[in-house]
Formats: C-alpha cells, structure tokens, sequence
C-alpha cells in the first residue's frame, strides 16, 4: 500500500534547523509538539509554501519536492487542503462562495455551488451558507474552514492549530466532528498541535517534534468504537 | 464624472461662467487623471508589494518623487519635455497632431504625474499588509495568480486602494503649479485653482472668496468621504 506522504526534509531558517523524516498512512497523524519546535514549517514544506534546502515529499505516491532534481510542484498543483487557526475565511465572500472557491474538481458556478453545500451540510454549516464569515463564531468558521479544506477533493488536508483559538467546550465539540468528517472523507490529514488531549483524541498516529527533529512515533489505540464509514464525496459529471 | 447631472438640475443652480467653468474642468481632468492614475497605480502598487525584481526601490523612488517636489519643478519639466523639442513632442505631434502644452490632455497629464505617488503608496501599504495566510490558503486551494490578486488580495486591501485613490483624486483637484505651467492658464485649462489665482491676481477678491469657498467645499466633502471610508466596515 503507498504511503499516504513521504516526508524527508531538511530546511534552515536562522538558527533553527529543521530535519525531519517521517511516513504517515491514511487517517490522522498528528504532528505534536511546543511551539516552535518546526511542525508548522514542515507543513509548510509539504504544500510547498517554502522550499526545503534539501530533501523529498512524496503526497500519495507523487513526487512533489525533490531537491536533488530540482523538483518543485507549486502549491496549487499538490491538491492541499489547508485549514489554519483562525479559519481564514475570505471576509468579503458569503460562506458558501468561500467553500465553493476551492472545488476544483467541477466546472461552472452551479456544479461548484453544489458541490460546497454538500460540504457545509457534513460539517452541520449548511445554515450559514448564506452569512459573511464576519458574522460567524470561531466554532462555525472552523467548521466552514473544515469544509472549505476539503471541497476541492484534496489528496492530502493540513490542519495547522485549527482549534487552539477555540474555547474548551467548542474545542471538545469540534474534535468529533473533524476526525469524523476527515476519517468519513477519507483524505489523509496531517494536523498540528501542542495540545497533548487533542493529539490523543484526534489523531491515528503521534508524531512527536521537538526543536526541529522527530524525536517519537506511537499508534492511538482507539477502542472498537463506531467509527464513522468511509463516504464517497460528491462529484459531477464535469469532473 | 460631470456628465452624470443632468444639464437641467445644473441649469436651476444658476452657477455663473466664471465659477463653473473652472469648477467644470477641474472636476473633469482630475476625473480623467484619477481613472489613469487608478488603474497604473494600483497595477504598480500590486507589482511592488509582491514582486522581487532588481530595481524595485529605484521605481518606487521615482514613483515619490512628485511627492517631494515643488509642484513648478515637476510643471518645468514636464513643459520641457512636452513642449521643447525632442521625441515626446515628436510623439504628442504624430498622436494628437498638435504638442500638448496648453491643452486639457496637458493638464491632465501633469495631474496624473502629481497625483500617481499618493495612489501607489497608500495602495502599496494596504497590499502588504494583508495577512499572507490568505494567498497561501488561496494557492493550495488551487487559484492561479490573477485570480488570487482579484478575489483575494485586493478585495482584501479595497479600504487603502480606495483611500488611495480618492487622495490622488484630491490632489489631481488641488494642484495649481505644476497645471498652470503645463496649462498655461488659457481658457480650456484654467482649473479652479488657476482661477482664484486669476482673481486674486487682477483685484477680484469677492470673486476669489467665492471660488475658495467652493474649493474649501470640495475638499472638505472628498476628505470626509475618504475619512468615512476608513471607518466603514465593508463586510
């Protein structure tokens, strides 16, 4: 079976250093670690916002980054999803142009506009689709950016912190339902976080960081619980 | 922008000659100008704040220069170059079949000059401020440049842009140096500034108290727009 991302990267910035190698299959793997320790640089890497000085990614079997052969695929090629802490939803956009901005697989506003609402309903958002993220609280635009990340039929999604700006109950809350909306999808995710309760409750895998370096790897064990089934995401016929 | 009150609506004003038509041509080039200057400018300002290119710093110092300049510096050269003998002239000739000193399209063209730097610097600044994270979100969403720069990135900085745009067209409505030397103060191109100067000049102080006033009416109104602008919350 392929990985679902091969990481082997190095990249210096100042003083820090970053060198890290790690795989992650499918499911959730989480990147765990305090701050500053170069798990947001290394998901950087990985939607090729910043070039490692040397190293390879492999997103799904695809070569992305190469150094060696000076392979760099742009960010918009890698298909990446990308949710960040505070959403970062377009201000100026209704919720549901914002989701719709990032189908890619369709053709024509309608199929596109289709296609997000079916998103928004699986985050329970599909009643806002019509508000300006301004209007909306922390908890509905991380759900709205949850959605927005995977619309565009993403082959990888990267969650930086999405829930650290949250308050404790909306945080719980939002656990469930990113790790059901994520495992259901069934797009690998790599998901950032500092909070030891969060990497336990939402990740399949644990990859330790400390000050550039992975320093532990360990599988969750998640009791026999329901887990949630495996849905296909709704496409049309101009995909 | 004149030709969007009707002549009639005008016509009950009961605006005397001497006051509306300075005021008329004013309003008319610093219109034209500021259409030109928008559409540079906010180009430039885009192209400065994100590109990296080698000379970028000497543009944008050329792009101020204006800003710096006594206004009758920047009217000499531009008559200079626009009326003495050498290629723009030759230029002007083949285009317009006449130089352009002395003319409503000189005017303009000297307004542009010296309202294109408040255009780029305040488009600039509210480029460059705008959070990265929202490009970056953007590119993995898969948008290509273009589309990232008019969904995202000046959509995001509109409240600077318009701030930017609305000083230089303040500033293309206040200049009197650099339009009375390209200008020449003849009929066609005599903007109101000119014209409270004419008035001052040949002893008609009522008449330039009037066309102050209604400067100071201007100005005031363009300031309290851009002044609302900041404050409004767009989304």
């Amino acid at each position: 079976m392929t990985d679902a991302l091969e990481v082997a990267v190095a990249r210096k910035i100042g003083e820090f250093e970053l060198d890290v190698a790690f795989t992650v299959e499918s499911g959730i793997s989480v990147l765990f670690g305090p701050s500053g320790a170069g798990k947001s640089l290394t998901l950087a890497l990985i939607a090729g916002l910043i070039r490692p000085d040397t190293g390879t990614i492999v997103i799904r079997g695809r070569l992305v980054t190469d150094c060696a052969r000076r392979i760099h695929v742009s960010t918009q090629e890698r298909r990446i999803g990308m949710v960040f802490q505070d959403g970062l939803l377009l201000p100026h956009r209704s919720v549901l142009d914002n989701v719709a901005l990032a189908v890619r697989q369709a053709r024509g506003s309608r199929a596109r506009r289709a296609i997000a609402h079916s998103w928004l309903e699986r985050v329970g958002a599909e009643e806002l689709a019509h508000r300006r993220p301004g209007s909306l609280s922390g908890g509905q635009r991380q759900r709205v950016a949850l959605a927005r990340g995977l619309a565009g039929d993403p082959a990888l999604v990267l969650l930086d912190e999405p829930l650290s700006a949250l308050d404790v109950e909306v945080r719980r809350e939002l656990r469930q339902l990113i790790r059901g909306v994520i495992i259901s999808s069934g797009v690998p995710a790599v998901l950032v976080t500092h909070d030891a309760e969060e990497a336990e409750e939402l990740g399949d895998v644990v990859i330790a960081y400390n000050n550039g370096r992975v320093t532990g790897r360990r599988s969750v064990a998640r009791p026999h619980g329901p887990e949630p089934e495996r849905e296909e995401p709704e496409r049309t016929e101009s995909a | 922008m004149i030709g969007l009150v009707p002549r009639s609506w005008l016509n009950t004003l009961d605006i005397p000659p001497w006051v509306w038509n300075p005021l008329s041509i004013s309003l008319r080039a610093a219109f034209e100008a500021t259409i030109v200057v928008a559409i540079l400018g906010i180009a430039l300002a885009y192209l400065l704040a994100k590109g990296r290119f080698p000379g970028r710093d000497a543009i944008e110092t050329v792009c101020s220069l204006p800003m710096a300049l006594p206004p009758t510096v920047v009217g000499l050269y531009l008559l200079t170059r626009m009326g003495g003998p050498g290629p723009i002239r030759n230029a002007e000739v083949r285009l317009f079949g006449h130089p352009l000193t002395f003319t409503f399209t000189g005017i303009v063209i000297a307004q542009i000059i010296e309202s294109f730097p408040y255009c780029v610097r305040f488009s600039r600044t509210a480029i460059s401020v705008v959070d990265p994270r929202f490009e970056q979100v953007a590119r993995a969403m898969g948008l290509s440049r273009w589309r990232i720069a008019f969904l995202v990135t000046l959509p995001l900085a509109r409240r600077g842009i318009v701030a930017g745009v609305a000083m230089s067209f303040g500033r293309a409505l206040g200049d009197f140096g650099a339009t009375m030397i390209v200008g020449g103060a003849v009929p066609m191109a005599t903007t109101m500034p000119i014209a409270l100067y004419n008035a001052v000049f040949y002893g008609s102080h009522q008449q330039a108290t009037i066309l102050a006033l209604v400067q100071l009416g201007v100005a005031f109104a363009i300031l309290l727009g851009v002044s609302r602008l900041g404050r409004l919350q767009p989304w």
